[in-house]
């Protein structure tokens, strides 16, 4: 995309449809991954923070969905205030999402029965209004749960994650489904940086923004979450270009 | 006399209701001890007021071995009915008290099953009630000897037979109670209680010359309630853990809400929203002429110091946790916290949502992964040894090629917490495959000495 300014047509537009839908009755504001590559393809320049986003794990990760909580974990862990992650499968290892940059005293996990008690949970603690954001485990989430939430994450401001994880590979196809969500990202692990002693060098990610309400899609090749939080360009990434569309290729079969 | 024998006297024949003389010749050295009828109903009673605060809003005394508990409304915070009877008897175990634990949807039915039944533990929900009870012998319905005597006489040995008969012909000859005990068995008929209530505790009232039914009134009146609730335990200078609100109906019938509070509280406002979130579970049937309110679990609540200096306060989630906890159990609500232990699933514990904040934390330098699973998965690998990460393995049935690997890091057993772990050994590494996926793999023991482990490989975490 280009600069807002060269369109002002595509700007009012924008403004109109801003106003019909309603939103900016608050000031919308936005949390900057600080990566001026992803923030510039992101409206306002950042997540929105009053917004459903929906983050999924690419190939294996749609199932063990480890990347995509981390990358929420990383996401939630910049944003003042508690937690609350609903989900079905506590199998999340709390000292991983410390790493993410997400203190264990900010947590409050909720381990519901089912998916239908987490979709509750979830627009619970978007309601409630308190809260720094929400992460949610879910499969399955239908449009109309998915407006809900939205809803209720612009009546608050707080932020709403759904991390898309499925109990089998083939279900995977079901993130293909519209959803009210404002963005929507795929988050695949890739090789790491080849270090010159034996080990393995910082974790590597493969972060599609599939899909994004008033903006385009965009890959970044990114090196995944530090303590605090952060994402960062990993430093050869100009000579790798070639290399990471081999690792879209991979993450899209 | 004997008034009660234990499973050892009862398995050579011994059995309540003999006489002492008899028993002792059975068993020369038999061991007897004085029955304290007194005594062991205060016990009950103690039991019973132990069990109001942590299971049910009704519980009833049923001299002289049992306890009713209503748990209607109050089964989810222990996982449904099925996790309170096992619960119940955890903790009955635990002080070397043997029991049995029915929930049935008829009073008359737990009662028999409870002493009858073959399970120590059963859940019979509406639909298989009438197959659970027709077997069992008429000494469970709670008829005097004689009645059950002559009822055996004429052939009838079980509910279901008894079931059968006629009931007019059965009422003149033996009056009502069989009939009414039936009813109150298969939950054709209501069974007064008297509740027991705990001595000490803070709770308010209202009764209606008018039945009142519509949940809207209902709310109403709850929120009544709850401010008065609120101003008592102001002047009592403590706050709510626990609230039951009861609605006694009309026809002798008594509805219950339990609902907890993750702090202490006499906020009104946020203790209304809680009952009055659960006001439609409530059946008012023809009507509902008392409510109760009352507050089983206090806790000291003093007053806070609110300073403006510094940054903005941290928005109260405590409601919140509150609303969540009622809805879907208050043990599913948590935090996690770092312990002291080297052993990744001993190094996580869980805490109540709102603890104070922890001060521990894990290492930050050793890589950990997002995902650990309850039970590490075996897995076929090919390494060198002693330390040398796997080249290859095999998960789920599809071969791994291992192209970069960190370790090993070496876990020891914690002796202090178990002999056997006195030499074992993990080998942990973190290795990363052909994909880009990685995992988090173990090897028992050192790869040398087979006192340290059975050197199998396990796969135990999956990074992101």
């Amino acid at each position: 995309m280009t600069e807002r300014g060269a369109r002002p047509h595509v700007a009012a537009l924008r403004a109109k449809i801003a106003e019909i839908e309603g939103v900016d009755r608050r000031a919308r504001s936005v949390l900057p991954f600080g990566i001026e590559a992803m923030d510039s393809k992101l409206p306002g320049g950042g997540l929105a923070l009053g917004a459903l986003h929906e983050v999924a794990g690419g190939s294996q990760g749609a199932t063990d969905g480890a990347a995509a909580a981390l990358f929420a974990a990383g996401i939630v862990g910049r944003i003042s205030g508690s937690i609350l992650w609903c989900m079905t499968q506590a199998d999340l290892f709390a000292p991983a999402i410390a790493q993410a940059g997400l203190d264990p005293d900010r947590v409050i996990y909720v381990e519901a029965r089912d998916e239908t008690a987490v979709l509750s949970c979830f627009e619970e603690g978007l309601r409630h209004g308190g809260l720094g954001g929400v992460v949610a485990e879910v499969a399955r989430l239908p449009m109309t749960a998915s407006r809900r939430l939205q809803l209720a994450a612009e009546s608050t401001g707080t932020i709403g994650i759904a991390v898309r994880r499925w109990r089998r590979p083939a279900e995977a196809s079901d993130l293909g489904q519209p959803t009210a969500a404002a963005t929507r990202w795929r988050v695949t692990a890739v090789p790491s940086e080849p270090l010159p002693v034996p080990g393995v060098g910082r974790h590597r990610w493969f972060v599609e923004l599939i899909r994004c309400r008033a903006g385009e899609s965009a890959d970044f090749l990114v090196e995944a979450c530090d303590a605090t939080g952060r994402l960062a360009l990993p430093a050869d990434l100009a000579d790798r270009s070639a290399a990471s569309q081999a690792w879209a290729k991979r993450a899209a079969s | 006399m004997l008034t009660a024998a234990n499973t050892a006297a009862r398995s050579i024949g011994l059995h309540a209701g003999m006489a002492a003389t008899q028993a002792q010749a059975l068993v020369p050295d038999l061991t007897m001890m004085d029955a304290e009828p007194e005594e062991d109903r205060q016990a009950l009673e103690r039991l019973a007021i132990w069990s109001l605060r942590r299971y049910a809003p009704i519980i009833a005394l049923d001299p002289p071995d049992g306890l009713m508990l209503d748990i209607t409304g109050a089964a989810h915070a222990h996982g449904g009915a099925l996790g309170v009877l096992r619960d119940i008897l955890k903790r009955l175990a635990e002080v070397e008290t043997a029991g049995r634990a029915v929930c049935a949807p008829a009073y008359g039915a737990a009662h028999a099953l409870a002493r009858y039944g073959a399970d120590p533990v059963r859940v019979v929900d509406p639909l298989e009630l009438v197959g659970a009870i027709g077997a069992l012998p008429l000494a469970a319905l709670r008829l005097d000897r004689a009645t059950v005597l002559s009822l055996s006489k004429l052939g009838l040995e079980t509910i279901a037979d008894l079931e059968a008969m006629p009931r007019a012909s059965l009422a003149l000859r033996f009056g009502s109670m069989p009939g009414q005990r039936l009813d109150q068995a298969y939950g054709r008929a209501s069974e007064p209680f008297e509740p027991i209530a705990a001595p000490e505790r803070i709770e308010v009232e209202r009764r209606f010359v008018e039945p009142i039914g519509a949940p809207e009134t209902l709310a109403r009146y709850t929120r009544k309630l709850v401010d008065q609730l609120c101003q008592q335990l102001e002047e009592a200078g403590v706050g709510a853990r626990r609230l039951d609100l009861r609605f006694h109906r009309v026809d002798n019938v008594i509805e219950a809400i339990r609902a907890g509070l993750a702090r202490p509280s006499r906020d009104a406002k946020q203790m209304g929203r809680l009952l009055c979130d659960r006001i439609e579970t409530v059946d008012p049937g023809f009507g509902i002429e008392r409510m109760l309110l009352a507050a089983p679990a206090v806790e000291p609540l003093s007053f806070r110091t609110i300073s403006n200096l510094g940054d903005v306060p941290v928005p109260d989630v405590a409601a919140l946790v509150d609303i969540l906890g009622n809805r879907v159990g208050e043990e599913r609500l948590y935090r996690y916290a770092a312990r002291e232990s080297d052993i990744p699933e001993r190094s996580v514990t869980r805490i109540a949502p709102m603890a104070d904040p922890t001060l521990l934390r894990w290492p930050e330098r050793w890589p950990r992964p997002a995902r650990l699973f309850a039970r590490p998965a075996p897995i076929d690998t090919m390494a060198l040894l002693p330390d040398h990460p796997p080249v290859h393995f095999v998960w789920r049935g599809i071969r791994r090629r291992v192209k970069q690997a960190d370790g090993p890091e070496r876990i020891y057993g914690e002796w202090h917490v178990s002999e056997a772990e006195w030499l074992s050994v993990r080998d942990y590494f973190l290795i990363e495959d052909e994909t880009g996926a990685r995992y988090w793999v173990f090897r028992q023991g050192d790869g040398m000495d087979s006192a340290t482990g059975g050197q199998g490989w396990f796969l135990h975490g999956l990074f992101g």
